[in-house]
């Protein structure tokens, strides 16, 4: 096989449990927007178009018939807005992906693709076969199970009493694991933890994200300060 | 099959302020140098985000959530496959909710 195929094989592989858990939640997802009146046809359009599942699951609590295209818009956008950071901070390892690929490629960057991309560009250059490895399993079936819970309803009713509620979470768990690197990365996650649930809880829609996580990045970079002058302190 | 105008054009303007968000990150570091302090800030931009994402459901859903989180993290702690991790969350919170 060749270097660009095993890299995106890897891909695929890696990304897996992430489309095991996706499919179901994409399934959710579909019977909502049924549920509240779009055909199966708009149900795909949106998922293909949009692919953001956080965002699409807050359009559809607020979807009413017409729909209000602004107000969703500017939600959708408060919702996405942590992608400029993703991306941002992804751009950083695109060094090895042909330029004029990298605007295309953003298209597809998800939650996950993208802590996967991240998590790999700790211990090795980010190729192009490895990221459409991570990506296109994830828009295929994202798109895929939407439509599919659009036209099956409400077979899927209560999804709670099968844990299926609580899989992203602990999807986004032990894609947290990958990340640790001791009692500071604890710090960062106790902020981001602590500021994203407190916002939730006393400010309506999903500041919280934008919130908690910049909490997150502001005591990474506080400690990094303390960190450099123990280091200048130290030095006779 | 039907597709409405407004949900057409919802659909649109939602898509459009996506792609937005997702493609201003990589215009935004051509201009920017990334070492010391911002580096620092980017490490920690993963980890940071992806607990916000997850912590409503975590800490301010129910103690079930937040011990079934628990377990969870520790199944992630001891690098056991991501399928499993995922699937012992599941189980717990399905157990811990019936319990409590």
């Amino acid at each position: 096989m060749s270097k660009s195929a095993l890299e995106f094989r890897q891909g695929v592989i890696d990304i897996f449990p992430v489309i095991a858990a996706a499919s179901v939640i994409g399934l959710l997802w579909g019977t909502l927007a049924a549920s509240k009146g779009l055909s199966p046809l708009e149900t795909g359009l949106m998922s293909a178009s949009i692919f953001a599942g956080a965002a699409q699951f807050v359009a559809i609590e607020l979807w009413q018939d017409p729909a209000p295209w602004f107000f969703l818009t500017m939600t959708v956008l408060i919702v996405n807005v942590r992608h400029v950071l993703m991306g941002a901070s992804l751009s950083r390892h695109m060094g090895n992906i042909p330029s004029g690929w990298r605007a295309p490629l953003l298209f597809m960057m998800a939650d996950e693709n993208w802590a996967f991309s991240e998590r790999r560009a700790l211990t090795q250059p980010l190729t192009l076969a490895y990221y459409l490895g991570l990506s296109l399993p994830m828009v295929i079936t994202w798109t895929v199970t939407s439509v599919v819970g659009a036209l099956a309803g409400a077979w899927l009713n209560d999804p709670a009493a099968y844990g299926f509620d609580f899989a992203f979470s602990a999807l986004f768990i032990g894609i947290l694991a990958g990340f640790w690197k001791g009692p500071k990365t604890g710090a960062v996650l106790a902020a981001s933890a602590v500021v994203a649930a407190i916002v939730k809880l006393t400010i309506p829609g999903a500041w919280y994200i934008v919130l908690g996580g910049l909490a997150g990045v502001l005591v990474a970079v506080l400690l990094h300060a303390e960190r450099e002058e123990e280091a200048a302190e130290a030095t006779p | 099959m039907t597709l409405h105008l407004s949900t057409l054009l919802a659909i649109i303007g939602m898509a459009l302020a996506t792609y937005a968000t997702r493609v201003t990150g990589l215009f935004l570091m051509r201009h920017v140098n990334v070492k010391g302090r911002t580096k620092a800030a980017f490490d920690a931009l993963p980890p940071a985000i992806l607990m916000a994402v997850i912590a409503p459901t975590i800490l301010a859903t129910g103690i079930a959530e937040t011990i079934a989180a628990a377990i969870t993290a520790a199944s992630a702690m001891l690098r056991l496959p991501m399928i499993v991790t995922v699937l012992i969350g599941m189980v717990s919170v399905v157990l811990l909710r019936m319990a409590m």
